[in-house]
């Protein structure tokens, strides 16, 4: 009797579960390598997308630095274990894009699962960085930014500079004038060396980086950033590290607070830097354009973008790509492009967010967030302003600082060091040449 | 008549050896003849493409000229690294070993550096020594004395040294003490009634009876120093400025990880291995003869 019942109800328990509608949520994985308030932000997005519909759930996980998170993904891919969506920093294009087979190119993506998806929404100088040169976007912009010059105005007053320099001659004369007026250790310096003074100042100055685009247009690209332009600055720079009118900051951002401390009053770098100035710096601050050459033919031309975007992994079902394009269309929804771009200071990656934010009027009250969206819309974007794609530019970046340590050290002339990074960069390129096929 | 037991079959022997054999064969040599193995190929970032290139990878890394200069760092970086941490670690072991008040307390003490991770390391000497930002630096900076590592490789060395010796210290302190504490205190009592002053008790008595851990460090020591240090330099440094604190490890890391050349690194991984058996080897057959057991 009891067997019975026991029998009849596992019978019942079994045709429930066989009964139940296969209602499965597909799972999503987002891996992202962003911290404090940036993290909170990538939550929220995950949560208000699975909020907003009942098919997919974005799951997102923080791996670590933009290096550490390449490398997990990389990890992953090799064990057969890699998630759907990663975020990837914009020196590591070249490596995701050459693996084909490992990633599925976001374009295909959108037409694969029917999503409206309309190229031309987005800002050019925004996408051209994640596209092939046909204009095939690659990747998803996420996070967004440019290289602005911070100002301390409290101390370029003092100092009796009375408008903000707007070309190099004008920055190292203001840099002088801080010197004398106490600013002892620093006259003016910066963040991301090699991004700065070889990737920026390239694209700016409309001068190449490298053939071939830049390498947008094949990986068989020569490094040319030895030029007497090229030359003539870091000349400038290494004269005047001698007295401290530039003091030398370091390869990624760790001394960014040289500025917020009030040490180094202009300061070159990231306009993601915005936020924590905001919450740091204790005088009135602004954000004004990078300086440039009055001599060198058309500048300033455009800037170009850094931060990350998201690559779409390969090897996936085709539900699950249909979840992580309708994602896609969430993120580049107006509104929440907009509101993005207001509460991180990110850029906005649609034309209709940033058209949006200028008719709100945000830019009247929060002028320095409009700044690098000015530089990056400056001009139409050249050949030598569109962005860069190089292989290996992790380690890259990293030796082209080595060789503009040697020059600010006074162990090697400008042009010595700046022949050395190409030749070394160019032997690097080769090698990664090999490889990408 | 003694009493004993024979084990008859000869399988016996190598079927108590196995489990030891296992943990070598899966965490040594296999790993080993992997890196030899990649070191032949060259391979994408994603294992994508993989060709077999021969020994491509090896003459690439010997033309570049960057390659001997790490040597050259690793050569000054090392000898420093482990002849100061040696031998200030013997100085404080010394120290501890007397009668002290509260030498319990300043043992423990002496022993928590090593509880710290190298990245964590890193970073604590960086908030010390940055130029603009360090508690240290600013002093020095006062003092009129132009302390810069991020442009001066000789200060930048300095840095990861201090850094890299400060982690060790702890390691070879502990063992130092160790030492001490088991050669008989009636050897050095015969050494001070026949009138020997502390300093030549020290050298004739007690640094040659030490002599078995100092061996044993300088081998540890100079694993530590070849393969451990990675963390902190790249905390530090990151292997600047121009290279002036790039090591052979830190170079393997950089290029294997970050430039995603999986052939060169292994290649260099290769080359270090052979490196570093070497010397081991050396200190062996050399340095042991003079120990005394």
């Amino acid at each position: 009797m009891a067997l019975r019942q026991f029998g009849a109800a596992a019978a019942v328990t079994v045709a429930l579960a066989l009964a139940t509608p296969a209602h499965a949520v597909t799972e999503i994985q987002w891996w992202h390598a962003m911290t404090g308030g940036n993290n909170d932000i990538v939550n929220k997005l995950a949560e208000e997308f699975n909020a907003s519909q009942s098919d997919y759930k974005v799951v997102p996980t923080f791996k670590g630095s933009y290096p550490d998170t390449m490398n997990a993904g990389i990890a992953a891919f090799r064990a057969g274990t890699a998630p759907h969506i990663i975020q990837v920093f914009e020196v590591g294009t070249a490596t995701m894009m050459s693996a084909t087979g490992a990633i599925k190119p976001v374009y295909q993506l959108m037409k694969d699962a029917g999503e409206p998806f309309d190229p031309k929404a987005y800002l050019p100088a925004i996408t051209g960085y994640y596209s092939t040169s046909k204009g095939d976007m690659l990747s998803f912009p996420f996070n967004s930014s440019s290289m602005v010059m911070w100002i301390n105005k409290d101390e370029l007053k003092k100092a009796g500079v009375t408008e903000i320099p707007k070309t190099w001659p004008e920055v190292f004369e203001a840099a002088k004038k801080l010197k004398a007026a106490g600013h002892t250790t620093c006259g003016f310096s910066n963040a991301w060396a090699s991004w700065a003074h070889i990737e920026q100042f390239s694209a700016w100055h409309n001068v190449p980086i490298g053939s071939k685009a830049n390498g947008l247009d094949g990986f068989d690209t020569v490094l040319e950033f030895n030029s007497p332009l090229h030359v003539k600055h870091l000349q400038n720079l290494i004269d005047l590290q001698k007295d401290k009118t530039y003091d030398y900051a370091g390869r990624a951002n760790a001394s960014e607070n040289r500025f917020a401390s009030g040490e180094c009053a202009i300061f070159l770098t990231s306009s993601g830097y915005y936020a924590t100035a905001k919450s740091t710096a204790k005088f009135d601050f602004t954000s004004a354009p990078m300086p440039y050459y009055p001599d060198a033919k058309g500048a300033p031309q455009n800037s170009i973008i850094g931060g990350a975007s998201l690559w779409v992994m390969g090897g996936k079902k085709p539900e699950e790509y249909k979840g992580v394009a309708k994602f896609f269309t969430f993120l580049s929804a107006t509104d929440r492009q907009a509101k993005l771009h207001q509460e991180s200071g990110y850029l906005p990656i649609t034309k209709a967010a940033y058209e949006k934010t200028v008719k709100d009027g945000f830019y009247e009250k929060n002028p320095t967030l409009q700044t690098p969206l000015k530089e990056l819309t400056n001009k139409e974007p050249t050949e030598n302003s569109r962005g860069l794609r190089f292989g290996n530019m992790v380690q890259m970046r990293d030796l082209w600082a080595e060789e503009l340590e040697a020059a600010l050290a006074g162990k090697k002339t400008a042009k010595e060091a700046l022949d050395a990074a190409v030749a070394r960069g160019n032997a690097m390129l080769r090698t990664f040449e090999k490889t990408a096929k | 008549m003694e009493k004993s037991v024979v084990f008859n079959s000869k399988l016996l022997p190598y079927l108590l050896l196995i489990p030891q054999l296992i943990i070598t064969f899966v965490f040594f040599y296999w790993p080993a003849s992997q890196a030899v193995w990649q070191s032949f190929l060259r391979e994408d970032a994603f294992g994508l493409t993989s060709e077999f290139v021969g020994l491509e990878n090896y003459t690439t890394l010997l033309a570049q000229p960057e390659y001997y200069a790490a040597m050259m760092v690793t050569v000054v970086f090392s000898s420093l690294v482990a002849a100061l941490s040696l031998s200030i670690a013997l100085l404080f072991a010394t120290q501890a070993d007397k009668n002290l008040k509260a030498a319990g307390a300043y043992k423990t003490l002496m022993i928590w550096p090593y509880a710290v991770a190298p990245a964590v390391a890193g970073v604590l000497w960086i908030f010390m020594f940055h130029p603009s930002l360090g508690t240290l630096a600013r002093p020095l900076r006062f003092m009129n004395f132009d302390w810069n590592p991020l442009l001066n490789g000789n200060h930048a060395m300095a840095l990861v040294v201090m850094a890299a010796v400060w982690k060790q210290i702890s390691y070879n302190f502990l063992f130092f003490l160790a030492g001490l504490q088991s050669i008989p205190k009636s050897v050095l009592e015969a050494g001070a009634i026949d009138g020997a002053g502390p300093l030549r008790r020290f050298w004739t008595i007690t640094f040659p009876l030490l002599s078995p851990t100092t061996f044993f460090l300088l081998v540890v020591n100079v694993v530590y120093v070849f393969f451990d240090t990675f963390g902190i330099i790249d905390a530090v440094t990151g292997g600047g400025p121009a290279g002036a604190t790039t090591t052979l490890v830190y170079k393997v890391f950089a290029d294997g990880r970050l430039g995603g050349d999986l052939g060169g690194s292994a290649a260099q991984s290769v080359i270090l291995m052979i490196i570093v058996i070497a010397l081991t080897a050396i200190q062996f057959k050399y340095i042991e003869r003079k120990v005394q057991y």
